[in-house]
């Protein structure tokens, strides 16, 4: 079933992508492009057929609960595009009405 | 010293342990190679001098000690998707430029233990996504054996600059199809091993059930080699088994007895070439003569892999990819009005087309009301998937067919049709969506472009794949040639 | 007039299992006021290429809470990514539990009565944001620290069972308790290892439909809790009778203000788009494991209050104090052990302990209590011996001794004494001997300032008899 420009804007700002001019139409005719394809599984009848969402069967791998040490601030910090007095420094954040 | 660039791992070490030659200069020989050929295949996206100084005198060390482990002082390659302490590491993508991870993956470090001596990053399609290495966000690569030709992807450095001589191994990854395809095309051996047979610690993931790290190299041998060195348990990856690490085992018992299964839907794969067909056919025969048998065997779901995959595959990058948001590496747009805008504008300018297209279509899939019918049916034609191959392997010890239905094509022919591109992995991505190992060898050429055999064999059974691809390089005497580079 | 409107609520509770790594990685859990960004790694900053491993003792503790609650724990149980991009969230999902979590169905038992639990589940905590500015000046940036990101979290979640502020307050205050007699957590809402978000809704007396709800963020401490859960009742009392409509949304709470105010803007509904965490394989929990679990839950809170009363006879009010903390109720069976009698030692653990925080050896209590009720001391005297005790760790006899704390109860001793008193005041004597029997109260004033250790009950006797 082929996008609408609607969908394409919920599913981008879902996504965090900026749209730029052109790039709606271009997502609508690529993506129904591909969907197309990926509708043929709409023929399979899977009803009984459980999901696999992992390929090998490794079950109850857990951690024992023992500290190791982590990065110094400045490591964390070191790729960090914008950093101040040891915090990473981000945007405001609209929240409060 | 231009042969020094065409030694396979075993040859090297034999000059190495009898200090005919230093790992410094087979450092040096692979260095003057790339700079006399890298400027037109572009294999490498970087290079790392104060690495490959400390650790070939490392490896000199070493030598001089006596240490005879196979893979000390080899000159290596790296995918850009795999983190190494310090050194630039992008994904292909221009919004981790600059990052420099604070930690070393396990397998790279498992190998840095082993000897190996890194010599440079290696180009790829950005974050894995591509069967070209033309969606890079830096430049493309060009395949060493026709360079207006592509050397597939994603892994196409690594593939490449094994291929040209520049290095005598390489890392890569395959999510689909992005070691063995590229392998295939540029005329080397690649190794996709059963997903949790290498931990993925350390890969920067495009879909992580699916993600695996393998080597490249120029002999089946060379390959088990590297690929011993990296497997085994992670305590670091949950997904990481602690089964014995048995790759190399039976590698030279030969294919004498061994049934290996000729799926149909693969021989016949629509748009497969008459070139590529002959050469698999002659491979076919090579290991019959070798003494094995040829079965039929059928994988019904076939048709439905590629559509599965391009489901499973965007909706976990949709998801790995979320963290790129310019706030604690890589790059950021600068000044915006609030922390929304500033992450469309970052994620808009920092990743490319394709990567783009499918964090689209995985958000969408994964989004309310289309998970059932997308991604929740995708995960169930992946469980047929699975079956099919579990029926197969009842019939055959392997499986046998093309890795790519194609030879390497021309840069920039199908960089329009997403879909044309994503055929290049449909004899490939069943093998990630079962977990398979998989790998490619050289089987000959076709208008003088390199085809590759590719052998599936059951999970955890890579020594089952190295032994029928071992005995076809050995029956065939087709070898891994070092690319002329004109 | 009882009011027209039902309150219904639930309660999602956060807690932090005591666990001394994070939820997926190995970095040691901060304390508040540590330096922004130093308890990190390269997995909890979610960096390019790391993956999470899943922490031993956070699952433990989670199932053995899940136990306390009497929930349901099935076979099998996995993580789920929670997507959604934001700021203090390193990796642009949260690991959490979605459709298939670690126990389900359980209940706790509140004043006797159960407060259905519709799931207990694991996750993992974001990091702190800070905002620059403040209301009138907007911020134009926000300040991320990631200590708290990756710390582990249970999620408690309830059906819509309580139906006022001291409910949802009491369900809060019963639930750290078993929290913390479980060993679980140690649960200090200060320092955000509880964190209570109610679901507030009212309806019609009679009615059967549930109200628009809204979630309360922000809360960190059980009056706050309270005064909240008290604002938004009549917040939405008044629009409804107002002729207006609850919106949904999320509320937070302002301490200085007290009042809640509107957090979430509606004009982008989030799509969390969950699926199966691909890096975490599921875990198969086997019933070996569980039952070793169970067996070593101690006994719980409800439990125990109903055989404190059995056992030693408290009044339920008593048995209900002390068996909300685990260390009250240890110390109070083992000074009865000792031989402290049962509701003497009570008024002193619910009257003197617990407001001191200071807790005395068993021993040590069953001593002063047998000091008191055998009326070698007075009560005054034994706080300060008691305090002494818990101070220095010497016996409440060794210090009586040593002070000669000990009260005189000999009436030739006191004689004396009471004769000067009497001497003293000669008009209330008067007075008393005039039929005016007040007087004797501030006689008897007069002689436990001028000797303190006069046995009150012997010296009273005693001033009776002389004045008569």
């Amino acid at each position: 079933m082929p996008l609408s420009r609607d969908e394409v804007r919920h599913v981008a700002m879902l996504a965090r992508l900026g749209l730029e001019p052109g790039d709606e139409e271009f997502y609508a005719e690529q993506l129904s492009g591909i969907l197309a394809h990926i509708d043929r599984l709409q023929q399979l009848n899977t009803e009984s057929i459980p999901p696999t969402a992992q390929v090998v069967e490794v079950a109850n791998t857990l951690r024992d609960d023992v500290p190791r040490p982590g990065l110094s601030q400045a490591d964390a910090l070191a790729n960090a595009p914008a950093a101040v007095n040891g915090f990473f420094r981000v945007p405001s954040i609209q929240e409060e009405a | 010293m231009s042969d020094l660039t065409e030694l396979t791992i075993k040859e090297a070490g034999r000059l190495l342990r009898l200090q005919s030659i230093s790992a410094g200069e087979l450092v040096a020989a692979h260095v003057e190679r790339i700079e006399r050929i890298d400027r037109r295949v572009r294999a490498f996206l970087r290079f790392t001098p104060e690495l490959w100084e400390k650790q070939a005198d490392e490896a000199d060390a070493r030598i001089r000690r006596g240490d005879t482990a196979p893979l000390v002082g080899i000159p290596m390659a790296v995918k850009d998707v795999l983190c190494v302490r310090g050194v630039e590491t992008t994904a292909g993508s221009q919004i981790l430029s600059g990052f420099r991870p604070p930690y070393t993956g396990t397998a790279v470090s498992r190998l840095f233990a082993a000897g190996a001596v890194m010599l440079g990053v290696t180009n790829c399609d950005e974050f894995a996504m591509g069967s070209s290495t033309e969606n890079s966000g830096y430049h493309p690569t060009h395949n060493p054996w026709d360079l207006a030709r592509v050397p597939g992807g994603s892994s196409g450095g690594s593939a490449a600059a094994v291929a040209a001589g520049e290095a005598m191994i390489a890392l890569g990854t395959d999510t689909g199809g992005s070691i063995r395809q590229p392998a295939a095309l540029t005329g080397v051996v690649g190794m996709k091993p059963t997903y949790g047979r290498v931990s993925r610690y350390g890969l920067i993931a495009f879909a992580s059930s699916l993600d695996q790290i393998g080597p490249f190299a120029r002999s089946v041998e060379d390959a088990a080699i590297v690929l011993e060195a990296m497997a085994g348990h992670d305590p670091l990856d949950a997904t990481s088994s602690d089964r014995p690490n048995d790759v190399s085992r039976d590698l030279d018992a030969g294919v004498k007895g061994m049934r290996l299964g000729v799926p149909r839907e693969y021989y016949d794969v629509e748009g497969i070439e008459p070139g590529v067909k002959a050469a698999v056919d002659k491979a076919v025969k090579s290991l019959s003569d070798a003494g094995a048998e040829i079965v039929d065997v059928t994988l019904p779901h076939t048709d439905y892999g590629l559509a599965a995959y391009y489901i499973i595959a965007p909706a976990e990058c949709s998801s790995n990819l979320a963290r790129f948001d310019g706030v604690k590496y890589g790059m950021s747009s600068g000044d915006a009005q609030n922390i929304t805008e500033a992450y469309q504008r970052t994620r808009r300018k920092g990743f490319g087309t394709e990567v783009r297209r499918r964090v689209m279509l995985g958000t969408y899939a994964l989004s309310s009301g289309y998970y059932d019918a997308y991604y929740l049916k995708a995960q169930k034609v992946r469980t047929l998937i699975k079956r099919d191959f579990d029926a197969a392997f009842e019939n055959c010890d392997a499986i046998i067919s093309a890795t790519s239905p194609t030879v390497a094509f021309p840069l920039g022919s199908r960089t329009q049709n997403p879909l044309s591109m994503y055929l290049c992995d449909v004899l490939t991505l069943g093998g990630n969506l079962a977990g398979l190992p998989g790998i490619s060898v050289p089987c000959g050429m076709s208008e003088g472009l390199p085809v590759g055999l590719q052998v599936l064999a059951p999970q955890w059974r890579e020594g089952v794949a190295l032994r029928v691809a071992r005995a076809y390089e050995q029956a065939s005497g087709v070898k891994a040639e070092v690319a002329p580079v004109g | 007039m009882a009011s027209p409107w039902e309150v219904v609520i639930g309660m999602e509770v956060h807690v932090q299992p005591r666990t001394r790594s994070k939820m997926f990685c190995g970095c040691a859990i901060g304390q508040l006021g540590d330096a922004p960004n130093s308890n990190v790694c390269e997995i909890c900053l979610g960096l390019p290429g790391v993956l999470p491993v899943i922490n031993k003792a956070a699952v433990e503790a989670c199932l053995k809470t899940a136990l306390a609650l009497h929930c349901e724990i099935p076979r099998h149980t996995k993580f789920d990514r929670k997507n959604y991009m934001y700021p203090d969230l390193p990796k642009g999902y949260q690991i959490s539990q979605y459709d298939l979590p670690m126990s389900v169905n359980g209940y706790l038992e509140l004043d006797g009565r159960q407060v259905r639990i519709r799931r207990v589940h694991l996750e993992e905590d974001t990091g702190k944001l800070i905002h620059a500015g403040d209301k009138l000046h907007k911020a134009h940036e926000s300040f991320v620290d990631l200590n708290r990101a990756g710390v582990p979290l249970m999620e408690i979640v309830s059906e819509p069972d309580l139906r006022s502020a001291d409910e949802a307050r009491d369900y809060a205050v019963a639930l750290r308790t078993l929290l913390r007699t479980i060993g679980a957590s140690e649960a200090e809402m200060e320092k955000g290892q509880l964190r209570a978000e109610p679901n507030i809704s009212i309806r019609r007396v009679g009615s059967t439909e549930l109200g628009v709800k809204t979630e309360l963020k922000n809360i960190n401490s059980f009056r706050a809790l309270h005064r909240a859960i008290l604002y938004e009742v009549a917040r939405q009392t008044e629009v409804l009778e107002s002729g207006g409509r609850v919106e949904q949304e999320t509320r937070g709470w302002s301490e200085a203000e007290q009042r809640t105010f509107s957090q979430r803007s509606k004009e982008f509904a989030e799509d969390y788009r969950y699926f199966p965490e691909p890096d975490l394989p599921p875990l198969e929990l086997d019933a070996a494991w569980i039952d070793e679990l169970r067996r070593a839950l101690p006994e719980l809170p409800g439990a125990r209050r109903a055989r404190l009363v059995a056992q030693y006879g408290l009044p339920a009010a008593d048995a209900v104090l002390i068996a909300a903390d685990r260390e009250l109720a240890d110390l109070f069976e083992a000074a009865a052990a000792a031989g402290a009698e049962a509701k003497p030692a009570a008024n002193w653990i619910i009257g003197d302990v617990a407001p001191a925080g200071k807790i005395p050896t068993p021993e040590h209590l069953a001593d002063l209590v047998k000091l008191v009720t055998s009326g070698s001391i007075t009560r005054d005297q034994g706080r300060e011996v008691l305090m002494e005790s818990v101070e220095t760790g010497r016996s409440p006899s060794d210090i009586v001794r040593e002070h000669g704390f000990a009260q005189v109860s000999d009436e030739s001793a006191l004689q004396a004494e009471v004769q000067a008193v009497m001497a003293a005041n000669p008009r209330a004597v008067e007075d008393y001997r005039a039929g005016k029997k007040q007087a004797m109260q501030s006689l008897m004033a007069e002689l436990r300032k001028r000797s303190p250790q006069a046995n009150p009950k012997v010296a009273s006797e005693l001033l009776i008899r002389l004045l008569g």
